[in-house]
């Protein structure tokens, strides 16, 4: 295996002028479309691309209009990591060597529905990068909770009123779930971030084996924030600690970003639309959960 | 080729025109999107600093690097305007799209 360490890094500067997923009809200020093609700016041409039902699979594929530009495929729902193994596999039977498989599914797509695909496909080592973008609900059907919803979102399924804040649970522990499968790299990454994502993408792509990159990406429609502040957003969940940047590696978790002081929640929240319901009592119960999530990352991975 | 271009789109008239399943050729684009736009962007290039933070966040990928200056690809640009909201040195306005 080459040394991680040695790979070149891809920057804005130096990165390929070519665009693999253009033209798409993503609402505008989509976060899930940069974390799209950024990942397949680093992954280069000679990508198989395989995608569950989903915002990105909605608008990048409204016949006769293919606004991916590299090969790509709508999958079943539940069934993008197998069909991926599938495609990783039929290449390498082909005799390709420098092509990569990549998966782009939805938060609902990953930790809901496509799970056991994902599992088994992590289980069996195939060479895929499966890339998560989470927006935290069921964005293409109309903002459904789905099991990376945060607590206190208000969603169609979840509303919120007098008696209940929105959701009432909190998101899945997705990333050590899925370190937990002993997987050769699994990171987390941002939009608000975006170097730190492609260097993630980078490595990923230079790992032969399941690999995996959980990446927050704000939904403007869904979440109710301004179209221009979808970048912001995502920075600011990394700011305030409710998003971390961590990767992990050869059995090892390490914490990328550990900042000594959190930015302040309630600003973050009271930005959004699907937060505005929120009492001081629900934000409190939010930066308890992040307090304890914290302490034990901090415990246990530094 | 940078990027993919508008074609134009016939209707097949035969049945051996028709595809054989529901897929086409990659980068295939039969309209723009500069009708979703209520603003547009314009950028100061002697203000810009060049640091690309618009080009990485554009989530159209419509900003074209050009020898150290940065224009538009105003054909899918959906006036999101993300870059304006970004730029560090505020280089780029949003201005209301004239019709």
């Amino acid at each position: 295996m080459t040394n991680l360490a040695d790979i070149p890094k891809v920057n804005a500067k130096n990165m390929t002028e070519k665009e693999f997923f253009y033209g798409h009809k993503a609402c505008a200020g989509c976060g899930g479309s940069i974390a799209v093609r950024l990942a397949l700016k680093v992954l280069g041409e000679r990508t198989y691309t395989a995608l569950p039902a989903g915002c990105m699979s909605a608008v990048g594929f409204i016949f006769p209009q293919m606004a991916f530009n590299t090969n790509a495929i709508i999958t079943t729902f539940p069934g993008s990591a197998s069909m991926a193994s599938g495609i990783a596999v039929g290449a390498k039977a082909l005799g390709q060597k420098d092509v990569k498989t990549v998966v782009f599914a939805g938060d609902g797509g990953t930790a809901d529905i496509g799970f056991q695909a994902l599992s088994g496909m992590i289980d069996r080592n195939d060479d895929v990068l499966y890339i998560c973008y989470d927006n935290e609900a069921y964005m293409n059907t109309g903002i459904q909770k789905s099991g990376l919803t945060p607590y206190g979102t208000k969603t169609t399924t979840t509303p919120a009123g007098k008696n209940l804040p929105g959701t009432t649970t909190h998101k899945k522990n997705l990333f050590e779930i899925i370190a937990a499968h002993d997987i050769a790299y699994a990171a987390t990454a941002s939009i608000g971030y975006p170097q730190d994502y492609l260097n993630k993408v980078n490595k990923a792509k230079h790992i032969k084996g399941a690999t995996f990159i959980h990446v927050y990406a704000s939904c403007p429609t869904g979440w109710g924030i301004p179209i221009e502040t979808s970048v912001e957003i995502a920075k600011d969940a990394v700011d305030c600690g409710l998003i971390f940047l961590a990767e992990f590696e050869d059995g090892e978790y390490k914490l990328n970003k550990n900042p000594k002081q959190f930015a302040p929640v309630k600003d973050y929240l009271k930005k959004q639309g699907r937060f505005k319901h929120m009492t001081d009592e629900n934000i409190e119960v939010v930066i308890e959960h992040r307090d304890k999530k914290w302490s034990r990352m901090r415990k246990n991975w530094l | 080729m940078d990027r993919p271009k508008k074609t134009e789109f016939k209707f097949p008239t035969h049945i051996d025109e028709y595809p054989t399943g529901p897929q086409y050729a990659a980068g295939y684009l039969p309209e723009t999107n500069a009708g979703w736009r209520t603003f547009h962007p314009v950028v100061d290039n002697a203000a810009c600093i060049y640091c690309l933070r618009c080009y990485l966040l554009c989530p159209d990928g419509t900003i074209i690097k050009d020898n150290g200056k940065i224009s538009f690809d105003m054909d899918y640009c959906k006036g999101c305007g993300v870059c304006a909201h970004e730029c560090p040195v505020n280089a780029i306005k949003m201005v209301k799209e004239q019709l």
